[in-house]
């Protein structure tokens, strides 16, 4: 085999037959994938499904903490998390650039790998297609998931209600500043990691202990402040939130103030953000903290009858503002 | 030491602000000059901890803002020109020009890139030795000795193919332009950075010609507040002075060193300023011993503007006379998504501030 | 009328610094500082570039001044 992906790789040929079957298929053996037929043939059990699809396009494709791959699988199997769902199989899918060394490939996969090793998931579908040198970013990754809900849970964006408890699983900001200070420019070394990870066990964990959590999201792109908007808009209710108890690393502040970004719209990329009954609160808060990923886990608001919509931030000096969804880009800033 | 969290501290400015309200006699409209000054007071919520007498009015310290629609033209004139890569700051890369924006021009097939630092601009051009890298050079004093520092080092180094259109201005004179054309201003809280470089003497005349108090202020939240409270007390006892509350940053005599950097690569011409109009001896314009490295010489022909797009009102926004919620545009037609006006491009625009912080309504 | 933050000096050579900015390590220029600066001095980083030393002396002055006199 070469050590760059070329375009025969993609064409249907040997090529894209030694490329999935010698590389690809090593990497992410199991019982439904082996066969390598044209569909996956699955046995489903009853019940509702979770399905959900993303398509990653992170620039650079390796940085600490994780690389494209392990943030493919984690990305997805949250979203199942999101609604309670375990996760059953998922589909990876590959848009290669000419000229990828096949090393990076191999890095991505066994990544992969160990993602979902933890998750608890295998890949039972993909595809791969190869796209001519500068016209990709060495790699794009689709991925599709289906996880089963088990009864009687309902967690949807529309569900929050006044009187609901606010909780937050970490700290934010991490994802976004690690990838940001990776990129070319940007050159400032720091000891920061992608917060990248699969919550689903955190989830579980929380179900564990109530059968209501109303509402959940795991705040990516747009950061905390686009999740708390989207669920204050859906459920048509206020949230109130204490800046003083948000967990923040103090190199992510730094970093913040040294661009002149707001944390609240940093990516994140290993956390959840839950809306639980009051009486609920002081148990689900145990159970993040004690499951993997939670330590940093705090009470962060509350959800209020006024004001539907709308997000109040409490400052840490005591003032008040308000947290609106992001607009525009994120693009450091100088002055 | 943990400087800024000690200047956050909740308690701290809680007491600042109570003493504000016990001093505060009269109204006062205080000018906040500085865009960074804007989000700090909008990012903490200060204005819910000021008394009501106190109106904070935002003035034309965004570099970004003031920038006008001609400048903006020459500079995306650039950007098309062939073998030639542009490099910005990222709030550039939206203000809208009589055409289009850097980044329209960019999803046009321009090489335009955003950095960070100039220094990262310079890499650009050494990493491309065929082509010819310019950077778009904004920012006030705080920003133009680093430009003139990296000027210096272009030429000791012949990184000859390193440019810069310098869109740099100095404030000190649109001060006392917004004050000759009479404004409600009562007081002035000084951008702490710019004075960390020119110290508080250019600022001696606001205070002794037009008798308008002035405090260089810092950025954390107990500084802005402080800076509020010398004002107030100023105000109150009737004098005008230009006092320093940003002690750790700033000296009266300023940074001697960056100044003479400034000095030896810029020289003064007249700039204009978008909403305020032409001000003498606030551009800074490369000298002739560096004129290899200004992109002016690359503009071969004249460039016409539009005029500013009707019913945009950044200009009065800019002078302080109306809140971006009284603009017509503001929400409407002018968003962060789509803005028409600078001040609803940059992070540290007036409109844009309001927008994301404070309100998304018009009045 | 920017961002600058205190950053902390680690390492000296002519005249560029590797400073500590709240933990992060970062290349920066002592060019057109206003005052020589040290090893464990503590100065302002704008863009890339130190522009004033900070002194502590200073700092803790203005703070104790905030604390005492306009305290409770």
């Amino acid at each position: 085999m070469s050590d760059v992906i070329k375009l025969s790789h993609g064409s249907g040929g040997e090529a894209s037959r030694k490329l999935v079957e010698e590389v690809i298929a090593g990497y992410l053996k199991n019982e439904a994938l082996d066969p390598l037929d044209d569909s996956a043939v699955l046995e489903v059990v009853g019940g509702r499904l979770a399905f959900t699809t993303d398509s990653y396009v992170v620039s650079p494709l390796f940085f600490p903490g994780g690389d494209i791959g392990s943030l493919a699988v984690h990305g997805t199997v949250n979203d199942l998390a999101m609604v309670g769902a375990t996760p059953l199989a998922l589909t990876l899918s590959f848009i290669l650039e000419e000229g990828l060394p096949i090393d990076d490939l191999h890095r991505i996969l066994a990544s992969v790998r160990s993602a979902c090793e933890e998750a608890r998931v295998n890949v039972v579908a993909g595809d791969t297609k190869v796209v001519e040198r500068g016209s990709g970013d060495g790699i794009f990754i689709n991925t599709s998931g289906i996880g089963s809900i088990p009864a009687g849970v309902n967690i949807s964006a529309s569900n929050a209600a006044p009187g609901d408890v606010i909780i937050l699983s970490g700290t934010i900001g991490d994802h976004g500043i690690t990838v940001l200070s990776r990129r070319e420019g940007m050159d400032f070394a720091t000891s920061m990691e992608s917060d990248s990870a699969p919550l689903g066990g955190m989830v579980e964990a929380m179900l564990k202990v109530t059968g209501s959590i109303h509402a959940m999201r795991d705040p990516t792109r747009g950061g905390l402040a686009t999740s708390l908007n989207e669920i204050a808009a859906k459920s048509g209710v206020g949230l109130e939130i204490d800046e003083a108890s948000i967990p923040v690393n103090p190199q992510v502040n730094d970093a913040c103030d040294m661009l002149g970004f707001d944390v609240f719209y940093v990516a994140n990329e290993g956390k959840l953000v839950a809306f639980v009954p009051a009486a609920e609160a002081p148990a689900v808060l145990a159970a993040i903290k004690s499951a993997r990923y939670g330590e940093n886990a705090a009470v962060i608001g509350r959800v209020v009858k006024e004001n539907p919509g709308l997000v109040t931030l409490n400052t840490q000096v005591g003032g008040r503002r308000i947290l609106s969804p992001l607009s525009g880009e994120l693009l450091p800033r100088i002055c | 030491m943990k400087l800024s969290s000690a200047f956050r501290e909740s308690d701290l400015a809680r007491n600042i602000a109570a003493n504000i309200a016990r001093a505060t006699t009269r109204r006062y409209n205080l000018m906040e000059f500085c865009g960074t000054h804007t989000v700090a007071i909008f990012r903490h919520g200060l204005r819910t901890l000021l008394p009501e007498e106190i109106n904070l009015v935002s003035g034309p310290g965004c570099p970004v803002c003031v920038t006008s629609r001609s400048d903006m033209d020459r500079i995306l004139f650039l950007a098309d020109l062939p073998d030639t890569i542009v490099a910005t700051y990222g709030d550039m890369m939206k203000v809208p020009g009589s055409g289009m924006s850097l980044s329209e021009k960019r999803a046009r097939g321009a090489d335009v890139r955003v950095v960070y630092s100039i220094t990262d601009a310079v890499e650009i051009a050494r990493a491309n030795p065929a082509s010819r890298v310019i950077f778009n050079a904004v920012g006030f004093e705080t920003t133009a000795p680093s430009t003139a520092a990296v000027i210096r080092n272009a030429r000791r180094e012949s990184t000859d193919n390193f440019h810069i259109l310098s869109l740099h201005k100095v404030t000190p004179p649109v001060v006392l332009a917004l004050l000759e054309g009479g404004t409600a201003v009562d007081g002035f809280l000084c951008p702490g950075h710019v004075c960390s470089i020119i110290g508080s003497r250019p600022l001696e005349p606001v205070a002794g010609a037009y008798k308008k108090p002035c405090v260089v202020t810092g950025f954390e939240p107990a500084d802005v507040l402080q800076g509020i409270l010398m004002l107030v007390r100023q105000l109150e006892d009737g004098e005008s002075r230009v006092d320093i509350e940003y002690t750790r940053g700033v000296r009266p005599e300023g940074n001697a060193n960056a100044l003479a950097a400034m000095d030896e690569v810029f020289c003064r011409v007249t700039s204009d300023w978008r909403g305020i109009g032409e001000v003498e001896a606030t551009g800074l314009k490369l000298r002739e011993e560096f004129a290899s490295f200004d992109a002016e010489q690359f503009i071969d022909r004249e460039i016409r503007s539009d005029p500013d797009p009707p019913g945009c009102q950044c200009g009065e926004v800019l002078r302080g006379e109306i809140k971006p919620t009284e603009c017509a545009l503001f929400a409407g037609a002018c968003t962060p998504e789509s803005p028409v006006g600078p001040c609803m491009v940059s992070s540290e625009g007036s409109c844009a501030t309001y927008y994301q912080y404070a309100e998304r309504t018009r009045k | 009328m920017c961002l600058a933050i205190p950053a902390l000096i680690k390492e000296i050579d002519g005249n560029r610094a590797t400073a500590d900015v709240g933990g992060a390590m970062r290349e920066i220029s002592l060019e057109i500082i206003d005052r020589t600066a040290e090893i464990g001095d503590y100065v302002l980083v704008h863009a890339g570039f130190a522009i004033h030393k900070l002194e502590e002396k200073e700092a803790l002055e203005t703070l104790e001044l905030m604390r005492k006199v306009f305290g409770q």
